[in-house]
């Protein structure tokens, strides 16, 4: 029975890792650049704003892309998502100034 | 018909490459095809192994390209399948024996003989595989559930298509239905969806491939699990529209069932 309430099956997980990979396979780009962007990122939205640093998310995507014909050079898009704590702080940041 | 020829490629080693160019080799003599394979993986050679003609080599293709004998010299007439003729490779030489030029010229030479030419490409992204590519116009990447070989797959993907390929197909091999059925093995859809190439056959995990491989016959067309489903990947390659065996069915009812569960 435990096996039916198991959290991630092992073929979700390796999905998620794959999606992950081929991405900074695809363009080229290190999983510790993907670190130094987010972390910039990160820098600079908490200048304005109250974030959650510790859990944004960014992804390039291109994965599916590839079969549409014509699709394919279409560029790359970075997602970045980013958890807000604090939407009041805003108005602090813009105030000190 | 204009001839074909078709370059099975997947990156990582020890996916089914040989076993799919012999596989697919044979079934198409046996629709009446004249087909030619050629081992590129120089040094390395296997393809002779697998098809059961290892004893009855005498030239290479390094000898073609080197000069020491014609092209007709070095090939090996199947005697069991008419039209089914092996070009193997040189097992005392390196990759740099060849170069993509001279495949190119090789295979133009083929091209006058053969409906079809298929060329087992050696695992790497190295000059065996631009040997191999060189002269192809057309790809079978095969790859396996697995997240080292699907990597690879999509790395080998990425360079066909900058070296201007048009038709690439994906062969996955060695499924194992029980497994994508209780959620620890990808399934033939997880797969294309992640590498977005055209599904051209699902091989399922098959002891008898490798009897077969010990018998040094390939075994498309018989009775069992991979033979059906090679020799689908056989009429597909001709064009024709099979469709897949029906274990696919089963799946997405199953997936569906345990789904709920996993999602939890």
């Amino acid at each position: 029975m435990r096996h039916f309430f198991r959290r991630k099956s092992s073929c979700q997980i390796a999905k998620d890792r794959l999606k992950i990979l081929l991405i900074s396979d695809r363009v080229n780009c290190s999983p510790e650049m993907m670190e130094l962007i987010k972390t910039d990122i990160a820098k600079v939205i908490s200048k304005y704003m109250k974030i959650d640093a510790e859990n944004i998310e960014i992804q390039i995507s291109t994965v599916g892309n590839r079969t549409d014909k014509g699709a394919s050079n279409k560029h790359p898009m970075l997602y970045a998502n980013v958890p807000i704590l604090d939407t009041t702080a805003q108005e602090h940041a813009l105030n000190v100034k | 018909m204009e001839s074909q020829v078709i370059v099975v490629t997947s990156g990582k080693g020890g996916v089914g490459k040989t076993t799919t160019s012999a596989n697919v080799g044979t079934g198409l003599a046996k629709l009446g095809k004249k087909v030619c394979l050629i081992d590129t993986d120089i040094g390395l050679r296997n393809l002779d192994v697998v098809m059961g003609l290892e004893n009855r080599i005498v030239y290479n293709l390094v000898d073609v390209v080197e000069g020491n004998c014609r092209v007709k010299q070095a090939l090996i007439r199947d005697k069991r399948h008419p039209g089914l003729y092996l070009m193997p490779s040189a097992q005392t030489r390196d990759k740099s024996a060849v170069s993509p030029g001279q495949m190119v010229k090789v295979i133009e030479h083929l091209k006058e003989q053969f409906d079809y030419i298929i060329l087992d490409c050696p695992a790497g992204i190295e000059q065996g595989f631009q040997n191999a590519i060189a002269g192809a116009d057309r790809a079978l990447v095969v790859t396996t559930p697995e997240v080292s070989a699907i990597r690879d797959a999509d790395r080998i993907i990425g360079l066909l298509e900058a070296n201007g390929f048009k038709q690439m197909d994906l062969v996955l091999n060695r499924l194992r239905m029980d497994m994508v059925r209780r959620g620890d093995m990808m399934s033939a859809q997880d797969v294309v969806d992640i590498l977005a190439i055209p599904l051209i056959g699902i091989i399922p995990d098959d002891e008898n491939v490798v009897i077969s491989t010990n018998q040094g016959e390939p075994l498309v067309g018989n009775d069992c699990p991979a033979g059906q489903a090679y020799a689908n990947v056989v009429m597909r390659v001709e064009g024709k529209e099979v469709p897949f065996m029906n274990f696919e069915k089963s799946i997405s009812f199953w997936t569906r069932v345990t789904g709920i569960f996993h999602k939890a």
